[in-house]
């Protein structure tokens, strides 16, 4: 196999990349400018916007493209499904940062959260274990520094040290696992190392230590057990948007590349490893609802929460079919417009209300009907309600793993459902029902995030009402996995 | 047929509750005034389609069906037979009585019909749906609603322990269903979710067998079989009254209803097989539902458990597997609807009164309040199945059917009857009749226009039925047709 090294043709695959820099460069040029303080979420909010529209146009993988670049990039449905879902994270993450004090007027913020969204969509499409490790990098370091952003606050800058101690852990392992990786097969390349692996040169036991090495770095980025342990001290301690952020793009970047990894070597996975994940996937969704169950912050709900999405998600990875690949990418999805809209709530109210408690939010229906009607729509959708997006996503997975014959995995996903249900409910609860003394003190909604949360819930709705169209573009999506 | 009727039908209710939630909260009067149009309309069209359904032709009438997720075989489809036209109606008349009943509910009533709506098109959703996805789909859309509605609106002893009770037995019970959706739909082969397709799908009688009990179960636990009917008499308690009609009079038909088009129907070998389980724990339901029902002390728990007992009567009608029991099941669905929906409502005005249930404390309400005593009585008549009365048009084929069925389950459960005749006695005598207690003398304001306009509604149909059976008897026989043509005539 030859690699083409480069044609101008190509400029088409890191369209979204190039864009971002620029438009990274042109947020610190403003601000250096000290024009508009506000101006710069604005900015940013609707550069992305704009990249994302240019990237549904221009940036479409075509059928003979495949791998760029001398084979460091792959540009495939995948990496175009998860640019997209990126960008749109970055776009609502500006809008939902606007009015945090201390964040939202902040040059060096925007910037940051663009160069990390740069790395995301270079690990969507990454396909060569050095591209692979530098765009990994490229998105964790500036998420560290974006974590312990409020500088005076112990618990973010805790919260930035947690992360970026087991960050720098985790990716430790996993670059000296690519390392062995690279010296027992010779190639750097994804698909080329792949087939020499195929080739059945390589010993089974060792590639087994090599990917637990490899999964641990995979693992961290999705927050799967057992490697999810940063999860809800970082959650809780670090400014809220960037919470958001962490929990919708940063996972969905690592599924992105642990979808690549494990399908690159189909028929050499199964079925031990696919052995291996079903137990992580069982783990995962496991621990993270039970944890769940005893918070009272709802920050720290919100991350066993994400905890155990990963874990719904990774059934759809497990099945390790066309359709569990696009189960996965239509629950990302589903998933990440919901959780989205569930921090532009926890967002605006710890503005009015200064907490993060969950018994805090009591009243809040009274208080702002509106924020409580979409507070309603998340935390149902995150239970897997109908007719909103998560329940036909939870619908998706557990027909892959059925169609699997996983009907065991499948199980063991109704039976999380139920207790994720039970928390969900619980906030809901203490929204609806309870009183207290502040109920009559409204919620100011500014109009950034009035848009913001717009956007996501009817993006809810719409994913979970007309999902035709967008399971299409999935399966498509994953189909260039198995092609 | 091109005017899709079942349809405005689904989404009449829903598009009212977002109407409604973008009415400003203060306007209250504005608020039932549109809730009570879209139930007048919902109920006219049900019952429009109710009246035009082509008897003679019998079948799927009324069919819409359009594409929905088609990579996955997926159709939102809809249509009626001679089992659910009644069930719609049914939907249509708890929805239209519950808004009446709930006129002075002044606790933000503009979410309270919104969810109350949510609920009516989830319900309606199901009872039409020909597609086990889009059945599912509904099914869900009409559990979630019920926590909101009894946790906010409900009785403050009990309710967020009913409402979190409630909401996870229904949950349990759909997503276990779930699963047996879909292993039917894989190993069907058929590539679709559309249940006249799968009617078709001969799966193997093993297959049948495996997957009936979680499929029939799942959903039957919304139909209070026991052992899983624990929930439903604490939510019952606990709810508002129009949700108690609702979740009592409708509700639990919702359950029974998916039970036995996807469970029986879907999987006939699998019903065969394990009708005997149904016929013993149909049996319990209806035995000792009836005694826990006459040893309780609060008013609305006695309902509460004869619904549990006369749902009891649907799944032994299932069970039976025959033209007789079949029919009965489906009559009893309709009348018990009606039946509990007057009970709840009559219970509501007590209680708003009163401000108690307990039995000792009430007395004499026949003095102040008629009305309302003929039309608990009315209820009670049904209850115990007298002729004349719509129980007795529903009861009296479900106990033809179990008696060619299983004779020695047609006497064990007959003794239910007994039990519920004392039982419904003893209430008519201590709360409606007797002395009225000295604190309740000349405090009991007069019921309202809209609840005596809901009384007679309620009441009246028991009647008719019970004295023109043919009103929907040959109607339901026809739907349960439908159901024997799949079980080979057994």
């Amino acid at each position: 196999m030859t690699l083409p090294t480069y044609d101008p043709s190509m400029i088409g695959a890191v369209l979204p990349e190039l864009l971002l820099l620029a438009l990274a460069g042109l947020v610190m040029l403003v601000d250096l400018a000290g024009r508009g303080r506000r101006g710069l979420g604005w900015l940013s909010a609707a550069g992305f916007a704009a990249i994302l529209v240019l990237t549904l146009y221009f940036g479409r993988p075509t059928a003979s493209q495949g791998m760029v670049f001398g084979g460091m990039l792959r540009h495939d449905g995948t990496s175009f499904a998860f640019k997209v879902l990126f960008l749109f994270c970055g776009a609502i993450t500006c809008l939902l940062s606007l009015d945090v004090p201390r964040v939202g007027t902040r040059g060096e913020y925007y910037s940051l959260l663009i160069v990390a969204t740069l790395g995301m969509c270079l690990m969507a499409g990454a396909s060569d274990l050095i591209m692979l490790y530098l765009a990994i990098e490229t998105t964790s370091i500036p998420l560290y520094v974006l974590a312990g952003f409020l500088k005076d606050d112990v618990k973010s800058v805790e919260s930035g040290m947690k992360y970026f101690l087991f960050g720098a852990m985790t990716s430790a392992v996993m670059l000296y696992g690519f390392s062995l990786l690279y010296g027992a097969t010779g190639q750097t390349n994804l698909y080329l190392l792949a087939e020499v692996i195929r080739g059945g040169q390589v010993s089974a036991l060792f590639l087994g230590g090599v990917a637990v090495l490899i999964l641990a770095g995979f693992g961290f980025k999705i927050a799967a057990v057992p490697f999810h342990f940063w999860t809800p001290d970082v959650y809780e301690g670090a400014p809220t948007p960037i919470t958001a952020y962490i929990s919708t793009a940063s996972k969905a970047a690592g599924f992105a590349v642990l979808v690549r990894f494990v399908l690159a070597f189909l028929p050499d996975v199964s079925p031990y490893w696919s052995a291996v994940l079903a137990a992580i996937a069982t783990a995962t969704m496991t621990l993270g609802n039970l944890l769940a169950l005893a918070q009272t912050n709802i920050k720290r709900l919100l991350a066993y929460s994400s905890i155990a999405h990963a874990g719904y998600a990774l059934i759809g990875l497990v099945a390790l079919s066309e359709f569990g690949t696009a189960s996965l990418v239509f629950y990302l999805a589903a998933y990440v417009v919901t959780n989205l809209a569930a921090f532009a709530i926890v967002i605006l109210f710890a503005r009015s209300a200064g907490s993060d408690r969950i018994a805090d939010y009591a009243g809040l229906s009274r208080r702002s009907p509106g924020l409580a009607l979409g507070m309603l729509v998340a935390m149902l959708s995150l239970a897997g309600m109908p007719p909103l997006a998560g329940f036909v996503a939870k619908v998706y997975v557990f027909a892959a793993a059925v169609e699997s014959g996983l009907i065991w995995l499948a199980v063991v996903g109704v039976l999380n459902a139920i207790v994720g249900l039970y928390y969900y409910l619980t906030v809901l609860k203490v929204v609806y029902l309870y009183r207290s003394d502040d109920e009559n003190k409204p919620i100011a909604v500014p109009r950034t995030y009035a848009l913001a949360l717009l956007t996501c819930v009817v993006a809810i709705i719409g994913l979970g009402v007309v999902s035709a169209p967008w399971l299409g573009w999935a399966v498509r999506t994953a189909q260039s996995l198995f092609s | 047929m091109t005017f899709p009727v079942l349809s405005i039908i689904v989404f009449t209710p829903i598009v009212a509750g977002m109407i409604l939630l973008a009415v400003p909260g203060q306007r209250k009067d504005l608020v039932r005034w549109i809730a009570l149009a879209a139930a007048v309309l919902a109920l006219s069209l049900s019952l429009y389609v109710y009246l035009t359904y082509d008897r003679a032709l019998a079948g799927y009438q009324f069919v819409e069906t359009y594409p929905w997720i088609p990579s996955l075989g997926i159709s939102y489809a809809v249509g009626v037979d001679g089992m659910n036209a009644p069930l719609v109606l049914l939907t249509g008349i708890v929805m239209f009585t519950g808004v009446l009943i709930s006129w002075g509910l002044d606790d933000r009533p503009r979410e309270f019909f919104a969810f109350l709506f949510i609920l009516a098109t989830g319900v309606f959703g199901v009872f039409v749906g020909m597609d086990l996805f889009h059945l599912l789909f509904f099914y869900e859309i009409a559990v979630f609603p019920m926590f909101l509605l009894i946790a906010i609106w409900g009785w403050q002893v009990t309710r967020e322990y009913a409402a979190m009770k409630l909401t996870l037995y229904l949950f349990i019970g759909s997503v276990v269903a779930l699963v047996g959706i879909l292993a039917m739909y894989y190993a069907s082969g058929l590539h679709t979710f559309s249940m006249t397709a799968l009617e078709q799908a001969n799966f193997s009688v093993g297959f049948q067998k495996t997957w009936f009990p979680p499929v029939f179960f799942g959903f039957a636990v919304l139909g209070g079989i026991f052992p899983f009917h624990n929930w439903s008499p604490d939510g019952h308690v606990a709810a508002p009254t129009a949700v108690s009609m609702f979740h009592a009079g409708v509700l639990m038909k919702l359950g029974a209803y998916a039970a036995l088009r996807a469970g029986i129907m879907l999987l006939p070998e699998g019903a065969k097989f394990w009708s005997p389980l149904i016929l013993g724990l149909g049996t319990v339901n209806v035995v000792y539902g009836a005694f826990i029902a006459m040893v309780q002390t609060d008013f609305k728990y006695v309902i509460g458990f004869s619904s549990v007992s006369h749902m009891g009567l649907v799944m032994l009608g299932f069970a039976t597997l025959n033209r007789e029991g079949l029919t009965g099941a489906g009559l009893q669905m309709f009348s018990h609807g009606v039946m509990t929906a007057l009970f709840f409502a009559v219970v509501g005005m007590v209680y708003d009164r009163a401000h108690t249930r307990e039995i000792s404390k009430l007395g004499g309400f026949s003095k102040v309040m008629p009305l309302v005593a003929v039309a608990f009585i009315v209820g009670g008549l049904v209850s115990m199945g007298m002729p004349g009365f719509s129980g007795f048009v529903a009861e009296f084929p479900i106990f033809l059917g179990l008696w060619k069925a299983q004779p020695i389950v047609a006497i064990v459960a007959a003794l239910g009857i007994v039990i519920t005749a004392a039982y419904i006695m003893r209430v008519i005598g201590r709360v409606f009749f007797g002395e009225m207690p000295a604190e309740f003398e000349g405090h009991i304001p007069p019921v309202t226009r809209f609840d005596r306009v809901a009384l007679v509604v309620l009441a009246g149909i028991l009647i008719l039925v019970g004295v023109l059976p043919s009103v929907i008897a040959p109607l339901v026989q026809s739907g349960a047709d439908n159901v024997l043509r799949l079980l080979g005539g057994a």
